[in-house]
């Protein structure tokens, strides 16, 4: 392991319960969506809230002081019960960053049992900053300067373009791909199927990137019921979904892509350039102990459809410039060897931000029970999700049965 | 040109010479590391530990890394003029730095007139107006073996 990178957890943890609140643009309190999921994962897994001893939430920016001390929101709304409390925030780890919290503290001894939820309440239209005038702030200055999301995905796909020859009806095909596999998913905000002409046909957002091609907000909440191993064991659970391994670590220096909201790479100067997107997988990989080869089933976040074709090269399914070939070989399509997001990804959910990675997990916890319906990875044993958001955040997660 | 003042859209990252403006990074003096926007302090370069950094001026010329453009009006603090005018976007390389720097591109070069790996220059021209002012900023433009 590369120095920095810390060390490896060794133990693991069981996925007792998930819960989600379908994905949409309700206008109702992030509240509600995640006490809506958290009952949905006690219920999944068997639990009385009260037997609950750490609740770890996800916060969100924009709702308010409730949405910072998430963690308590949640449990003053199931009722306060007495339970030690979380907050995390990590941009779109925060999922996996509240997930590591009660992680830890099972995995140290502190308890047997506790709950993550994540949820949020999005505006319409392009994700912006807190208000004033703010230059010290990197996210202020990219907006002022004109730079949004989808500035960034762009970039990275028309350099995908340039490098290895993707065109725009393969990145189509990624919507296509995903839009036919959430078409079968109760919990998507987005449920209709595309052609490839229909994404060509849609306007252009941000050249080469078409509306289609881009993720939209929405609002959703997602939980998870985890336990020490011994406790998942007690009650007899089969099969038995288990975190292997998680990675919520830093780019290291040098970046050599320019990341949100980052208007400059590092200098490379004095150092080497370091890729922050497959490090993410790397870690995870090594604490669980596997590799690429070993993994069934995918969730990655496709911010953008171009993005997507990213993520297969960085968690290692592909050597690099090879994921448009993956792509139309039918490989990551359900059916296909390695089945990428099954549950129709960003492209048919839209970004809940503090509720998505756990989103991710609960997708590849159905896989792993045999739970997913008609979008059921036959066989599928092994898991992984990843995701990347502002400020050097991002994780992957690990699950096996 | 009007009488108005030409301010910067944001206070000491770059020069506003009208002829040949630079954008002001800072470089580590211990390790030559450049930062963009500058720092004041603290070598970013973990392998540094430098605490002493220097304005510098950073290349006026790169290459374009990648590029896009605006095609919808981004939100605040963004400041539009009325209607909204679409703009490209690039990322460029900067050789002595080692490092990309994005940018606006400048009005009237559409995408369709970039292409990865061709030389880019900085310029000046007006990111928003204000009553009093016009307030500038660094931008890309092909650099079509002109100054």
């Amino acid at each position: 392991m590369e120095a920095g990178a810390g060390g490896r957890v060794s133990g693991q943890v069981a996925i007792l319960g998930i819960g989600m609140h379908p994905w949409g643009k309700w206008g109702r309190s992030f509240v509600e969506y995640g006490v809506h999921a958290a009952r949905a994962a006690l219920a999944d897994a068997g639990v009385d809230w009260s037997e609950i001893q750490f609740i770890s939430g996800g916060a969100t920016m924009r709702c308010g002081y409730p949405g910072y001390v998430a963690g308590a929101t949640f449990a003053q709304a199931l009722g306060w019960q007495g339970a030690e409390v979380n907050t995390s925030y990590a941009a779109c780890a925060t999922g996996s960053q509240a997930l590591a919290a009660a992680r830890t503290k099972i995995l140290s001894g502190g308890c047997d049992l506790a709950l993550v939820v994540g949820a949020d309440t999005t505006p319409k239209g392009f994700l912006a900053p807190a208000k004033g005038e703010r230059p010290d702030d990197p996210d202020w200055v990219r907006f002022r300067l004109g730079f949004t999301n989808p500035t960034y995905f762009a970039l990275y796909a028309r350099r995908r373009m340039a490098l290895y020859g993707a065109t725009e009806r393969d990145f189509a095909a990624v919507k296509v791909k995903n839009a036919a596999a959430g078409s079968e998913n109760p919990n998507a905000r987005y449920r209709k199927k595309f052609t490839v002409e229909e994404v060509l046909a849609s306007a252009t957002v941000a050249d080469p990137l078409r509306l289609l091609n881009i993720c939209a907000t929405s609002d959703g909440g997602a939980a998870l019921v985890v336990s020490s191993l011994d406790y998942a064991r007690r009650r007899g659970l089969h099969p038995l979904v288990r975190v292997a391994g998680m990675s919520c670590v830093t780019p290291r220096f040098a970046s050599g892509e320019v990341e949100m909201p980052d208007i400059a790479t590092d200098s490379a100067v004095a150092a080497d350039t370091h890729s922050f997107r497959a490090s993410l997988a790397a870690k995870a990989y090594a604490e669980a102990n596997i590799g690429p080869e070993d993994v069934s089933v995918a969730e990655v976040y496709d911010l953008s459809s171009a993005m997507e074709l990213d993520w297969y090269e960085h968690i290692g399914l592909c050597p690099p410039g090879e994921a448009e070939r993956l792509l139309n070989s039918g490989a990551t399509r359900i059916g296909g060897r390695v089945p990428v997001n099954p549950s129709g990804g960003l492209a048919c959910f839209g970004e809940a931000v503090p509720a998505q990675a756990l989103a991710q997990v609960c997708e590849l916890t159905w896989q792993l029970r045999g739970q997913a319906g008609a979008r059921q990875v036959q066989g599928a044993k092994v898991g992984i999700t990843v995701n990347q958001g502002l400020f050097g955040h991002g994780s992957a997660v690990i699950l096996e049965r | 040109m009007s009488d108005r003042t030409r301010a910067p859209a944001i206070d000491g990252w770059y020069t506003l010479d009208e002829n040949e403006p630079h954008l002001i990074g800072s470089r580590c003096a211990a390790c030559g590391t450049y930062s963009f926007p500058p720092r004041n302090r603290f070598c970013p370069n973990p392998g540094c530990g430098g605490a002493e950094l220097q304005r510098a001026p950073l290349s006026r010329t790169g290459i374009l890394w990648s590029y896009t453009n605006a095609c919808y009006q981004p939100p605040e603090p963004y400041i539009s003029a009325d209607p909204f005018l679409p703009f490209a976007i690039a990322a460029v390389a900067l050789e002595k730095e080692k490092m990309i720097v994005l940018g606006q591109v400048v009005t009237g070069v559409g995408v369709e007139q970039l292409r990865i790996g061709m030389p880019m220059r900085l310029v000046l021209e007006t990111l928003h107006e204000e009553p009093q002012s016009e307030r500038v900023v660094w931008k890309w433009k092909p650099a079509q073996g002109g100054a």
